[in-house]
């Protein structure tokens, strides 16, 4: 990247108002705290149809049979489909992700089974009527008939010779291998002193938002409308068009208020296509909502991740190289770009170190159980945990101080072309790392900790340093030339200065929770030197604004962030020719300050927007050849991703009696450059830890062996609540990135990605004279004092089951055990 | 999460309510707090064709001292007994259930009645050796000790058509109390739960005590072979936990996803050890 950090800085414009870079408190809040927003459940449409879904109680099976008779006859039910129904759906779901000369297995993958189910929860039929309860009661009536098939849940059984085989056209059930690499990683090993290897299991997880998925869609006059809790209207409106075959100028997607999505709404599921056509199909408005068991059972999950890790080292702690193998359970069957979800791993592998060889090799695998695809921090999150993991054990390995370690290996000069052909933007690891013990006054904790040992209390301390890849992205690296995604990865965004002087902005991201709105209005308000209060952003619905690409992968800052300050510079450099034109100045000597535009050294000569407005909408007055109006529209696509980082400490505490951990304090340094708000990253900051506390704690997804989903309620999936939470003592430096004149970088996911490794580390310092080494997440009691009762030599029972099978099946990577090996199965 | 179809009655009367529940039949179901019923009928793993609101009844809440116990009415809810120190065990216990809202709704009746092993109240009940008055239609006044009250996973001595009028709990004056919950989050149910009741005699030895335990079988489970080993015998920490030992004796926990009937059984004594050790101090 050409420009450095210094030179972004300088292209900050301060704007008018002082705006930017102030904690204002959410302009969206009051609207959603006092009940007032609009979910697409709250919205009603007279002769509305609901939809009631008849889901495969079968992991894997062959549909031989179904019987709607029995429903369709039910008073109150206006229709039943089955997918024998839908023969003139023009395409399958699509998955995303073609990486070039890669053989990518597809399975086609229709919004209602055909012939085969592949998970528990797969949609076989739906039936509609006008009463949302009678039709679940009328689906009841709907007999399907199961020819059930052998079951395979567990990723490296399905690997195996013999496993039952999935999708029989394929013949194996691996989907794809791929692998990316920089430098020699063979002879980084070679030359290496040690080699540390272990296998580090990284659990499914669910994004859970609190509300669940709504679709409602109508179809009128041969147009179609989709209201849809999504985060992607814009790329949902493309798909719909394909998979209808009908013109996108024939489709509407609207997002209205979205109650969170992590990941779990970057997607079009097979109940938000089937809404649609059953809308085209019946001529009337159909609606959709999840309960929660059926988003448990079929909204995306994430993670599910084994990961096989090598990490050469001299005596001296400098790293040679790090190889990984990344074993990815895709589920049975694609949904928007999956497989592609390893690849963010890969990309990170390096970590905050400056490894001179890096190796990825990643295989996808179906199982029967449901999709895998994109969870807050979708791939960094896991690679992130066994760098940062692996970097303690290899600490004690080596016998080093674990910040030791880090600290001979950290990066330190930017922009840093890492071996794999990324190019980290800007970063100061020291900086956050040193602020972060600054707060933590390590010394007193080492004290702490001795005196309580004394007293039988176990605490422990763990960090992760990190960094991550985001602001998606540049699409010559993304797009089909580059890692194969078929997309693009731009963001748009439109100003228009009404005739009072009042300001709308359109944003092609599609923001549903992350304050946005707020953070957004800032930077227009800054720049064209107005009024917070008279700027509106407006963003979810595919009839207003440009095209855009939406919400997900810590992007809307640093791309649509950016598209919106290069349509609000647009304005303003026009405003400024206006201004320049009736005050007798030039364009260059205008100024925006205080709230006018101003000429420079003759304060007094000055127009307010609403001035200018007016000249602009009543144009008679205007600057030879100029248009009227004052409306300007930006696409941006970024020349890098944008690279955050910082350093997370964990303290916990943990009743070796009965395994349970408390998290005792919580310090986290993030930097995602300079702030346009520091409450909303504040906020992001602790939503995003708690995700990850949630994952190392309490969350996990679980299969039994025939397939069927345990963790079908939050009794059962341990959500954790505001009572597990801590206190998260947050502080920010600030380094800019060079990537785009905002100087700013995502932030969204950086702590899902940075915490859950210090909250591991912490564990395994706690227990650590008890002689556990090593243990895997979720960090349940159970699972902490079974791995103590094996460091001590005593047997602990059979074991919890992970990944759908006995741990001490497993017998690796638990408490105590030697070096990992990878599995024969791996990729190549 | 949408129940299956059913009728919907709110009689003002006790009397009302035992007439519906009887021309109801079978498939006639009290609804009191709706905090068990609720969940399981939306999840349709209950089908009620008849709901009984007891909302409209007068007289079933509240809670009065008489002949050294406590008399609380059936509908009385958590939240009106939780922190209450004169109530004793029963205002400690009822402050761990669940989470505030569950506790605004849910009743002492009602959870006595759902008889689920996993639930706090249950537990409490059997070790303070309670008993409850039920009512049915055209009957009188039935009453049912703690020891007989729960027979089975969600089975009490209950039957269809009664109601559970009133709840009767010995106060203990002078007893030491600890309720124990092991949870993983603050709101779950328990993985396991001691209720540990002490009288400490003069010269400090343990004059009585009782144990009961949640959701270590299929009903609460009274650890007797810890009281035996501990009455009689001074309340200094070795001997309360030599007899905590005895917590799992002769139990059958059932195991799910969060714990394993082995692990569910050191549970067991780690926690009997820590009411008792608790209750004994007060």
């Amino acid at each position: 990247m050409g420009a450095g950090a210094a030179e972004a800085a300088e292209q900050r414009e301060p704007g008018g108002n002082g705006y930017v870079g102030r904690a204002l408190k959410r302009k969206e809040d009051p609207r959603l705290i006092t009940g007032r927003g609009t979910y697409v459940d709250d919205m009603e449409l007279p002769g509305t149809l609901y939809a009631a879904i008849i889901r495969s109680p079968e992991a894997h099976a062959r549909i031989t049979s179904i019987d709607t008779t029995a429903a369709k006859e039910r008073p109150g039910v206006e229709a039943v489909f089955t997918g024998e129904d839908m023969g003139d759906l023009a395409a399958p779901c699509p998955m995303v992700f073609a990486p070039p000369g890669v053989e990518m297995r597809v399975p086609d993958h229709w919004p209602l089974a055909r012939g085969k189910v592949g998970y528990v929860g797969q949609p076989v039929a739906v039936v509609l009527g006008p009463d949302k309860y009678a039709v679940v009661d009328a689906a009841e009536d709907v007999i399907v008939d199961y020819e059930p098939l052998p079951v395979v849940v567990d990723p490296e059984k399905a690997l195996e010779e013999g496993a039952p085989i999935i999708h029989e056209e394929f013949g194996t059930n691996k989907v794809f291998e791929w692998s990316l690499a920089g430098g020699d990683v063979d002879a980084a090993m070679a030359e290496a002193d040690v080699v540390l290897e272990r296998r580090v299991v990284n659990h499914r997880t669910a994004g859970a938002a609190i509300e669940p998925r709504s679709f409602m869609a109508q179809w009128r006059e041969g147009r179609l409308t989709l209201w849809s809790s999504t985060q992607i209207p814009h790329v949902c409106r493309v798909i719909l068009s394909i998979q209808l075959g009908i013109p996108e100028s024939t489709i509407r997607v609207v997002a209205p208020d979205v109650g969170g999505g992590f990941g779990s709404k970057l997607q079009v599921y097979c109940e938000e296509v089937l809404a649609c056509w059953c809308a085209r199909r019946t001529h009337r408005p159909v609606k959709w909502t999840a309960t929660r068991t059926d988003d448990m059972l079929t909204t995306h999950h994430g993670r599910d991740q084994i990961d096989y890790v090598r990490i050469g080292a001299k005596r001296d702690g400098t790293m040679t190289g790090i190889h990984v193998k990344i074993v990815q359970d895709c589920g049975s069957y694609h949904l928007i770009e999956g497989p592609l979800i390893p690849t963010f791993s890969a990309c990170v592998i390096s970590g905050v170190y400056d490894f001179p060889a890096v190796k990825t090799d990643v295989v996808g695998v179906f199982t029967n159980k449901h999709t895998t695809d994109a969870i807050r921090g979708a791939g960094r999150p896991e690679a992130t945990h066994f760098i940062e993991v692996c970097i303690d054990q290899l600490a004690d390995e080596l016998g080093m101080d674990r910040l030791e370690l880090r600290r001979k290996n950290f990066i330190r000069e930017f922009p840093n072309p890492r071996p794999h052909g990324f190019v980290y933007d800007s970063g100061d690891y020291d900086g956050t790392l040193d602020r972060c013990l600054e707060m933590l006054d390590l010394d007193a904790f080492r004290r702490e900790q001795a005196e309580l040992r004394e007293r039988g209390i176990y605490r422990g301390l763990g960090f992760s340093t990190y960094v991550e890849i985001c602001g998606l992205g540049p699409s010559r690296a993304l797009g089909p030339n580059g890692w194969g995604m078929q997309g693009g990865y731009f963001e748009s965004a439109q100003v228009r200065v009404h005739p009072t002087g009042a300001v709308t902005a359109y944003t092609g991201t599609s923001p549903h929770g992350q304050g946005i709105d707020t953070g957004f209005a800032q930077i227009v308000a800054d720049r064209l030197g107005v009024d917070i209060d008279n700027v509106e952003v407006i963003h979810g619905d595919t009839e207003t604004g440009p095209f855009g690409k939406d919400t997900y992968g810590s992007r809307s800052m640093a791309v649509g962030g950016e598209a919106l300050a290069r349509a609000v510079n647009k304005v303003q450099e026009k405003a400024k020719r206006i201004v320049a034109h009736k005050l007798e100045a030039a364009p260059e000597d205008i100024e925006v300050a205080e709230g006018a535009y101003r000429v420079k050294g003759s304060p007094d000569k000055a127009m307010t927007m609403a001035e200018i407005a007016t000249e602009a909408y009543i144009p008679a007055d205007l600057p030879d050849g100029m248009e009227p109006g004052l409306d300007e529209t930006s696409f941006y696509d970024p020349e890098n991703f944008v690279w955050p980082f910082g350093a997370h400490a964990c303290i916990t505490e943990v009743d070796v009696e009965t395994g349970r951990v408390d998290i005792v304090r919580w310090v986290a340094v993030d930097d995602c450059g300079p702030a346009i708000n520091p409450m909303l990253i504040d906020g992001q900051i602790h939503g995003g830890a708690a995700h990850a506390i949630g994952q190392a704690l309490y969350e996990q997804v679980v299969y039994d062996e025939e397939g069927q989903l345990v963790t079908g309620t939050f009794v059962d999936y341990a959500l954790p609540t505001a009572a597990e939470i801590p206190w998260i003592e947050s502080d920010r430096t600030e380094t800019p990135s060079p990537t785009n004149s905002l100087g700013v970088k995502g932030v969204g996911e950086a702590a899902t990605i940075a915490a859950s490794p210090a909250i591991v580390n912490s564990v395994i310092d706690a227990l650590k004279p008890l002689g556990v080494t090593y243990i895997n997440m979720p960090l349940t009691p159970m699972r902490v004092w079974q791995a103590i009762q094996e460091a001590q030599g005593r047997g602990a029972g059979p074991r919890a089951t992970e990944q759908g099978r006995a741990l001490d099946q497993q017998g690796r990577g638990s408490a105590g055990s030697g070096p990992a090996v990878p599995g024969d199965g791996g990729a190549s | 999460m949408i129940p299956s179809e059913f009728d919907y009655v709110a009689p003002d009367s006790l009397e009302g309510v035992l007439r519906a529940l009887a021309d109801g039949g079978e498939d006639a179901k009290p609804l009191a707090g709706g905090h068990s019923l609720l969940p399981l009928m939306k999840l349709r793993l209950a089908v009620p064709t008849l709901l009984v609101d007891l909302r409209r009844v007068s007289g079933l809440r509240g809670v009065q001292r008489e002949n050294g116990s406590w008399r609380i009415g059936a509908l009385t809810r958590h939240a009106d007994l939780q922190n209450r120190p004169e109530l004793g065990i029963v205002g400690e216990a009822t402050a761990l259930i669940a989470d505030q809202q569950v506790r605004n709704r849910g009743t002492i009746g009602g959870s006595l009645v759902h008889g689920d092993p996993a639930a706090d109240l249950p537990t409490v009940f059997a070790a303070t050796e309670g008993s409850v008055h039920v009512r049915s239609h055209g009957g009188g006044i039935r009453e049912i000790a703690a020891a007989d009250l729960f027979q089975d996973y969600l089975t009490t001595a209950v039957a269809p058509g009664e109601i559970l009028t009133e709840v009767s709990i010995p106060a203990l004056d002078g007893w030491g109390h600890a309720y124990e919950k092991f949870t993983r989050r603050a709101e779950d149910w328990a993985m396991v739960g001691v209720c540990a009741l002490v009288q400490r005699a003069a010269d400090g030895t343990c004059a009585d005590v009782r144990v009961a335990m949640t959701n270590m079988g299929s009903t609460p489970v009274r650890a007797t072979a810890v009281e035996q080993a501990l009455r009689g015998q001074p309340l200094s920490g070795e001997s309360i936990a030599a007899a905590a030992e005895h917590a799992a004796e002769g139990t059958d926990p059932p195991g799910d996803l969060n714990a394993t009937p082995d692990y569910k059984r050191h549970l067991a004594r780690v926690i009997t050890r820590r009411a008792l050790q608790r209750a004994a101090a007060t």
